[in-house]
């Protein structure tokens, strides 16, 4: 509450003055930002939470599972990340059906393995900027398991905060998608359409 | 007697410490960048035996213990076997001159150990906030200043690095616990530490055979998932190369 009343001051007295803006404006966007990041995981883990606490038919969860990675998740940069230098070299339309693919593909992958996290609990920790994004770290207790980090990176896309990477004890979904899916590729000579056409049943 | 047997250990302790600090200094530069594995086929042979041995034995092994033992139980004996990890602990972070890690470890390992009787339970995580502060004689060569070396997949072990490797054979002597016990008692480390990893193999399963046996390219993923997290455990950055790749997708994608 008061940090927003600080930025509305700091705004009119930058608008007075400007060389005091110059100085102010940074602190107070990047503030705001913070706060909406950790706002936005807090969302996504609070959704998670009520999942896996529901006690509904695992069908069920993993269908609302997937609602909140693509409500939440920022899954064309995921999807193009993990393509790498293939990406540069698609066409337009390429690129398009390879997201859209991708997006069924790793609901499919990483929804299944939700069900590990039924009776478990994710906590948001906090939340600072690192480089051109924000990291929203939060902390996992899964039954049977000692509490792990699991790292949100946040970062505002067209108008809308969206998670772009979820990295879990410093090993991110996208590096280990990238991976994945340059095997896949390697495996089918380059053939782009191929792997499209293959990543519909995958996952 | 005793006196002279802890001598002869203590030299061989320095000559392995002096080979590691050998060893580390060859392979300085590219410290947590990319993937360095020049000895690639070599490794996928030794992949290749790791996931026979999985299938075969560690597999098997894992179902009848987790089966077997009440998840109570089996977390009981990876806390005992951590718990006995605790004395080499100390010696890194005080190799490292991290002192309220030392602390905190050896604080951690006289609670439990007594009031957690030998570190079946967790009195000093769960009412005194020690949590374990890991650390090993890999981190200890990081934070002396060497490199990481050539990425290699140990038998039986898993993937690792130059520096790792050499980390793991000399933690096979930094804990204190190993000269102060006597045959029959030395041997209660090494088993817990033993079923504590069949108990994780069980307990993880799912994960890890999707590792394994799902991915396109399990030797590949292996390598990719062990240096992010271990790197991650040591506290490299992200590359300024990943950053800008980040910055350029976003610029084209929405025009910041």
């Amino acid at each position: 509450m008061n940090s927003s009343k600080m930025t509305r001051r700091g705004f009119t007295a930058g608008l007075m003055a400007a060389t005091s803006a110059l100085a102010l404006l940074p602190t107070a966007s990047f503030a705001l930002n913070a706060r909406q990041a950790s706002a936005l995981v807090t969302q996504v883990v609070d959704e998670i939470n009520a999942i896996i606490n529901s006690g509904q038919s695992e069908g069920r969860m993993l269908r609302r599972f997937e609602g909140v990675f693509q409500q939440y998740a920022n899954t064309t940069v995921i999807a193009l990340r993990c393509l790498g230098a293939d990406a540069r070299s698609a066409s337009d339309s390429q690129r398009r059906a390879f997201v859209a693919a991708f997006e069924g593909y790793i609901a499919r992958k990483y929804g299944r393995r939700f069900r590990e996290f039924i009776g478990g609990r994710i906590d948001v920790e906090d939340s600072r900027p690192v480089k051109s994004w924000f990291e929203v770290r939060t902390n996992t207790q899964l039954q049977g398991s000692a509490p792990f980090r699991v790292d949100f990176l946040v970062k505002e896309a067209g108008g809308r905060n969206l998670f772009f990477d979820m990295v879990i004890e410093g090993i991110s979904l996208t590096r280990v998608e990238r991976e994945e899916i340059g095997a896949m590729l390697d495996s089918r000579g380059g053939d782009l359409d191929r792997l499209i056409a293959d990543l519909h049943n995958a996952g | 007697m005793t006196g002279i047997r802890i001598k002869s250990r203590i030299s061989k302790v320095l000559t392995l410490v002096s080979t590691a600090v050998f060893l580390a200094a060859c392979s300085q530069d590219g410290d947590g960048v990319g993937v360095r594995d020049p000895h690639e086929d070599a490794n996928r042979r030794t992949h290749n035996f790791n996931l026979a041995v999985d299938k075969a034995i560690l597999q098997p092994a894992s179902n009848a213990y987790g089966r077997g033992l009440s998840r109570e139980t089996r977390q009981g004996v990876g806390r005992v076997a951590s718990n006995f990890a605790l004395p080499g602990r100390v010696v890194n972070n005080l190799l490292q001159l991290d002192l309220e890690g030392a602390t905190r470890n050896s604080f951690r390992f006289l609670i439990n150990t007594t009031l957690g009787f030998g570190g079946i339970g967790d009195p000093a995580g769960n009412d005194f906030g020690l949590e374990e502060e890991t650390t090993d004689f890999g981190e200890t060569l990081y934070k002396w200043g060497f490199g990481e070396g050539r990425y290699v997949e140990l038998p039986l072990v898993g993937p690792s690095t130059e520096r790792h490797t050499v980390g793991r054979v000399v933690d096979l002597f930094t804990n204190p616990l190993g000269y102060a016990l006597d045959s029959p008692e030395n041997l209660l480390s090494p088993t817990a530490t033993g079923l504590s990893r069949i108990g994780d193999r069980y307990e993880y399963a799912s994960t890890i055979n999707a590792l394994l046996y799902e991915s396109e390219d399990s030797y590949a993923q292996a390598r990719n998932l062990y240096l992010q997290n271990r790197r991650f455990a040591l506290g490299v950055e992200v590359t300024e190369e990943e950053v800008d790749e980040i910055d350029a997708l976003f610029e084209e994608l929405y025009g910041e």
